[in-house]
Parts: C-alpha cells; structure tokens; sequence
C-alpha cells in the first residue's frame, strides 16, 4: 500500500517506521526537517518538508493514487481541515485524522469523517487495565 | 438599529476586538472568547462580562459561551483551520446561529463553503478588490455624477493616445444605446461637441450614460 503520514510527532514516526518495515510504500511530511530523526535509521520511504494545509506539498503524493493518509499533526484542528480537503480533492481509499478532542472526534464521524481519538484509546486501555485486576 | 442580537466572537485580536467594540457599540450583545490568558486580562477592563477565557473550537466552552442561544458566531483568528473547526462546531453543536469566519488565505474560501461555512471574509480579498476598482477608475472613467440612484451617470474621461476615438468625428461613431457625450474639455476651453467634433488625445470627456451602457461605452474609449 502507498501510504501518506503528515506530522512526523511521536506517534506517527513510529507508525512510519512500522509500514515502512512491512513493505509499505510510505511517504511522511512534517513542516520541522528536525522531526524526521525520530524516523530509523532503516526507514526506506520519502521524506517531504512542507505544510499538510498547503495543498502543494500533498498533491504530488496524493495524485500518484496513494491508498491510505493520516493526518496526524499535534492540532486537531489542523488534522481535521486536512482530511476534509483531501476528501474533497482526492480518490484516496480511507483518509483518517487523528484528534485528541474527544468530543470533536465523536462529532466529526457523525460529519462521516473518519477520526482516531488517543485519549479515548488510553482511557479504554487504562480501564481494561482496572478490570483485569 | 434593527433587532439587538447576540453575537459570539472567537479570537480577540484586532478584526475580533474592534468588531466586538463595533457591535457593542451599536448596541448588540457580544462575547469574545480568547484562549490567551494576558490578552483576555488586558481586554476584561474595557469588555468586563463580555470577554471570556477558552479554546474557541472546543463544545465545552462554546456551550459557555451560551452558542445555543447566540445568533451568529464569527471565527475571527489568525489560523484558518481554527476558524473552519469553530464554525463546523457550531453548525454541528448549536444549529441556531449562522456562522461567518474570517479567512486568513484567500484559497480557502471555497473549501469552507463547502464545508458548511455560512459565509466567510477575506480580507485579502477585499482589499484586492478596492484596489482593482481604483485602477479601473484611474485608467478610464471618474464617475462625477449619479443620477436616479445609480442609473444614469455623467463620466469623466481622459483620451490617452491609444484610444479607439482619436482623430475620429462623432459622426463616424456608433455610440453605444444610452449614451450621449456632453462635452469636451481641451486645455482651457470647453467644446459642446456635435457630429463634426473631432477628438483628440488629453481631452477631457463628458458624457451621460446609462449604467447598463457603461462597460460599452468603456469599450469604446
């Protein structure tokens, strides 16, 4: 799969390398050239400094059919006009955005876009957690 | 004034702070929500209850803000993806108010559209739109008088040497319908023109034209 990742944080270095190690054609973008040393030393896939709200930076990457975009920036915000601008831009399989918001998140898939929300996924393990005991 | 309304303002920068002392003024209610906490403390003296501290684009302090009840909500920061989370939240959240939000890069304009905006400004926009207004009316006409609101108007112009009617009698002209040149200003003098003038670059034109034959008669000079 050809996969675009915008925000090279933490978390999306991480997944990064993870595709990239399973053979996954990726490409990240963060605005910082400094957010790329999270990535490993094996990470085999493009790298782009540029602005996910920029259409420029994404249209090369996202015009050669990509199947999968993760806008997973530490704003919110910024995610979700991401993700709302490639829908309506590009053919792409699922495009999802990540948002810390928990009310947002709810309130964007009703909106039918597709968001991943890590506090709901820490709150759902740390109370998991509660019940093995 | 027509009916007081309640309006909502997020970001209380320049646009938000003078919109908000604007509409205060003319006897609305508002509220400013700002997230930065000295820039609320400086505001608070002069706006006291109407300015509040918060993450604009979150249901939490939206709700505070008493959005359900608000009549418009205007997303005035300096970040356009704030300004589109705020008003698709509001839209999503409170269904009554309209939603106007300023945009930053005048690119977006489209996609909050499309996205549910209600409306959106650009100031970038605007400003371009003046200045485009000023050439045209520098490089050809000077409107000098309107007549019947608006419909007919008395013109200046300037021949340059490039125009189409130098060297040209009036006669020879096919004047557009609802125009009528009225007189002709060369140098020091002042010709009341008729079929056989003729004229020539630097005269000052008049005419009286209805403005439905204005873009013609630009056309034609």
């Amino acid at each position: 799969m050809k996969v675009m990742i915008i925000g090279c944080g933490r978390v999306g270095a991480v997944l990064a390398n993870r595709l990239d190690e399973a053979g996954h054609q990726v490409v990240v973008l963060d605005r910082n050239q400094q957010a790329f040393r999270r990535l490993s030393e094996k990470f085999s896939g493009r790298r782009i400094v540029g602005n996910g709200l920029v259409e420029e930076y994404v249209r090369p990457t996202l015009q050669e059919e990509a199947d999968i975009l993760f806008a997973m920036t530490d704003k919110d915000n910024v995610n979700l006009m991401i993700v709302q601008r490639v829908k309506r831009n590009f053919k792409l399989e699922r495009v999802v955005a990540v948002v810390h918001d928990s009310i947002l998140a709810g309130l964007y898939k009703e909106l039918g876009v597709e968001t991943v929300c890590p506090t709901d996924l820490v709150i759902k393990d740390l109370l998991q957690t509660i019940q093995e005991r | 004034m027509g009916e007081v309304m309640y309006i909502i303002i997020v970001g209380a920068g320049k646009v938000g702070y003078h919109l908000g002392s604007l509409l205060m003024a003319g006897g609305h209610e508002v509220m400013l929500i700002e997230e930065d906490r000295s820039k609320v403390e400086l505001l608070s003296l002069e706006f006291h209850d109407a300015i509040m501290q918060g993450n604009g684009s979150t249901v939490e302090v939206l709700k505070e803000a008493g959005a359900n009840r608000a009549d418009v909500v205007v997303a005035t920061t300096g970040n356009d993806e704030d300004n589109l989370v705020i008003c698709q939240v509001v839209k999503l959240m409170f269904l009554r108010p309209r939603t106007i939000a300023r945009v930053n890069n005048p690119r977006n304009e489209e996609l909050f559209a499309g996205l549910g905006v209600d409306a959106s400004v650009s100031a970038t926009k605007i400003i371009n739109a003046v200045i485009q207004e000023q050439v045209k009316a520098g490089d050809m006409m000077i409107p000098l008088l309107t007549l019947k609101e608006g419909d007919v108007e008395i013109v200046e112009v300037e021949l340059s040497r490039s125009s189409h009617i130098v060297k040209k009698k009036i006669k020879d002209l096919s004047m557009p319908p609802a125009s009528i040149f009225i007189a002709v200003i060369r140098g020091e003098e002042i010709i009341i023109p008729h079929g056989e003038t003729e004229f020539q670059p630097e005269d000052k034109v008049l005419a009286l034209v209805k403005r439905t034959s204005e873009q013609a008669l630009r056309k034609m000079l």
